[in-house]
């Protein structure tokens, strides 16, 4: 069964990262690593501190421009994208690839809903003409603002936060501020949203939240989610898929039972050799 | 040592503060400082004798007095901050800060009513006038480099470079081909946005000092372009002649195609003054108009997303390079339109007019008034240039006075005049964005 399952996801992937590598000078952080991201599945990316997870997560949203290897992105019924070639912004802006920081990085000094507002800012400077039709105020731009705010308060009503639309983005809370982070992220309309340690900092309630609405966003906006996380409760709930990674390689890949059993991610883990954790395994059940 | 000894009246510490003991070590290292720093420049002085040798004598006494004053003045600003309430974070009490807020919703009408009003009110005072078209000029600039630095939060040192390229624009085109100032004054415009292209481009990598340095340099070389360029431009003897400008092509002269000859009233040199007055208020407001519309289109945004964080800003496909670009060209475009008008008004412009100076008191005048606030600028240049003028009576103090104020004005609002930010879009009220959230950008 596990095996119809992975020839599904295979058919249907929406993300195909095949022998990355990333080196900075002599450190080989990332060391051909090859996984596969499947359409509208949650897929998770885990691994002990220093894995090389957050620079698989910039060089696939192209912050980073990998050593070698490629990633190539497929949208539904399109021909492939190779992410490798695009960089910064078009990722975003082409590739609909839309990520969230492990420090968050909202806009502090606006509020909320001008937070959602700049994430449309590909949409909006088509609809208002390039800046010109905005200027003279031209009926065409004012429906594509009201849209725009539409959309915002959608999100912001999704998140809970409706109420606190207006306020500063630095004023809100941590976990407010994890969530609208989410939400702005989504305002760009992904394909595939990337979120780097979207639980952390976050008390056992709000992660419980945090997964029911990456679960929800998989299901009504049909996003394909990739995320690190060490917040097992939160990887064990919602992923379809996890990889994890050690030292800059894939170490086990499966379902998430699958690599909650490895004996191999337990060492990682653990920092120990993979004979130590069999026994600790056996000793534990 | 005398100065130690100076007595200060007794005062009682304030509840809650740090006793008496601590102030008065706060004044008497303040005083120890003061004696250090003034035995050389106060305590001896040194004069050539008539033969040519040098003679010397000491002033001890006003030494003492002048360490005495700082120990004593030391003391009244410490127990003035205590009274004031507990040290550090914000100085200025809250409801001082609300009275402000709600006293400058007024502030900005009742400005522009009274601006409109100059000419009729001051009709007959031809100081006035002028001051008044300086102060405009300079609140066109301060807006203008606002989109800059305020907006996009990038610190631009060389503004007076568009400035010039405006100035020379229009002066060349009038001067050689003759084009009336209706004409020269988008080309102008749009001269000066390329040059902000160009400065753009090399500076888009660099940040903070780097970026500060560059923009610095740049401003230098279009100077001594111009200063060394004499074919075009006249070197250092500048550009004379440049045609006054004309109501939709009828001259202001006192001739009988003129104005004053075809609306059948008596010519005076004054109604030149007063049209150059509403000239520079039309391009002024209309560059604060185009700013105010701009922050509320996705380019605005953008620009001051990019002011708080650049890396979200590509994370979400955010273009940064064309927003800087755009950012350094709508600056520009203002400060060539300020620099068409400038050549326009003095009808002779040379590179003496477009020296660092000029950039950094611009910049002092967007930073004076709040970076980003558009009514904050234009109180910090009728401050920054009104109040110089105001001051001219007090001769070679007024410089002193003039950088104590601004000492005072960055303890009291260290992000200047309106720091707080006005959101661009709400869903129920617009309520203002406290300093402290806002980024001031990294270069």
């Amino acid at each position: 069964m596990s095996g119809d399952r992975a020839s599904d996801r295979i058919n249907q992937r929406i993300l195909a990262v095949d022998h990355l590598s990333m080196r900075f000078g002599g450190i080989v952080a990332v060391n051909d690593l090859s996984f596969e991201a499947g359409q509208r599945q949650i897929t998770a990316l885990i691994g002990p501190n220093g894995a090389g997870k957050t620079t698989v997560f910039n060089c696939i949203t192209g912050f980073y421009k990998p050593t070698g290897g490629t990633m190539r992105l497929t949208h539904e019924g399109a021909p492939a994208i190779a992410l490798e070639r695009l960089n910064d912004f078009r990722i975003s802006k082409q590739a609909k690839v839309a990520r969230t920081f492990q420090n968050i990085r909202l806009f502090p000094g606006m509020t909320a809903l001008e937070n959602l507002m700049v994430a449309q800012h590909n949409a909006l400077m088509l609809a208002s003409g390039l800046t010109f039709l905005g200027l003279i105020g031209a009926p065409s731009w004012r429906v594509a603002e009201q849209r725009a705010i539409d959309l915002a308060t959608f999100w912001l009503k999704r998140i809970g936060l409706l109420d606190r639309a207006d306020d500063a983005a630095g004023n809100l809370p941590y976990g407010d501020q994890r969530r609208l982070e989410i939400a702005r992220a989504m305002c760009t309309e992904p394909a595939l949203l990337c979120l780097d340690e979207p639980a952390a900092g976050l008390n056992a309630r709000e992660s419980a939240a945090l997964s029911e609405l990456l679960l929800s966003i998989r299901a009504e906006q049909g996003t394909s989610i990739l995320l690190i996380e060490h917040d097992m409760s939160v990887v064990m709930e919602i992923s379809d898929h996890v990889v994890v990674m050690d030292y800059g390689v894939k170490i086990a890949e499966g379902s998430p039972q699958q690599v909650r059993d490895d004996p191999k991610v337990i060492a990682a883990y653990l920092g120990a050799d993979e004979e130590e954790a069999i026994a600790v395994m056996e000793s534990g059940t | 040592m005398t100065g130690v000894s100076g007595s200060p009246s007794e005062p009682k510490p304030a509840a809650g503060a740090p006793g008496f003991g601590a102030v008065l070590k706060t004044g008497a290292t303040s005083a120890f400082v003061a004696l250090i720093l003034f035995s050389l420049m106060i305590g001896i002085r040194t004069e050539a004798g008539p033969t040519g040798q040098l003679i010397y004598w000491t002033r001890f006494g006003d030494l003492a007095s002048l360490v005495a004053a700082v120990f004593v003045g030391s003391i009244a600003v410490e127990l003035v901050r205590q009274w004031w309430g507990p040290a550090g974070g914000r100085v200025v009490p809250a409801s001082v800060q609300n009275g402000l807020s709600i006293a400058g919703r007024f502030v900005a009408p009742a400005l522009l009513v009274f601006t409109l009003l100059v000419p009729v009110i001051f009709y007959d005072q031809r100081y006035i006038l002028d001051l008044g078209i300086l102060v405009l000029t300079y609140v066109m600039l301060g807006w203008g480099l606002n989109v800059v630095v305020g907006l996009a939060g990038l610190l631009d040192l060389g503004y007076v470079a568009f400035y010039a390229v405006g100035a020379y624009s229009y002066a060349l085109l009038a001067t050689n081909f003759g084009l009336s100032f209706w004409i020269c004054l988008p080309l102008a415009g749009i001269l000066a946005s390329l040059w902000g292209v160009l400065l753009g481009f090399p500076v888009l990598r660099l940040r903070g000092d780097y970026l500060a340095i560059v923009t610095l340099a740049f401003g230098e070389i279009i100077r001594l372009v111009i200063i060394n360029w004499q074919s075009l431009t006249g070197g250092p003897n500048g550009i004379s002649g440049i045609p006054r400008p004309s109501l939709f092509g009828i001259p202001l002269t006192p001739g009988d195609d003129g104005l004053a000859a075809m609306l059948g009233i008596e010519f005076s040199p004054t109604h030149r003054i007063v049209f150059l007055f509403y000239l520079i208020l039309a391009l002024a407001l209309l560059t604060n108009w185009v700013t105010i519309r701009l922050r509320r289109l996705p380019i605005g945004r953008a620009w001051e997303a990019l002011r708080e964080d650049e890396v979200a800003c590509r994370a979400l496909g955010i273009n940064t390079t064309t927003t800087k670009l755009t950012a350094f060209a709508t600056g520009a475009m203002f400060g060539g339109f300020a620099g068409a008008f400038f050549a326009t008004r003095q009808g002779f412009i040379s590179p003496e007019s477009f020296t660092f100076q000029e950039s950094a008191l611009v910049l002092a005048i967007v930073v004076l008034g709040g970076m980003g606030s558009q009514l904050g600028v234009a109180l910090a240049a009728l401050a920054m240039i009104g109040g110089f003028e105001l001051f001219r009576g007090l001769e070679q103090y007024r410089m002193l006075v003039f950088g104590l104020a601004m000492v005072l004005l960055m303890i009291w609002r260290p992000r200047g005049l309106i720091g707080h930010r006005a959101p661009t879009v709400y869903l129920k009220h617009a309520q203002a964005i406290s300093s402290d959230l806002v980024k001031e950008g990294h270069g």
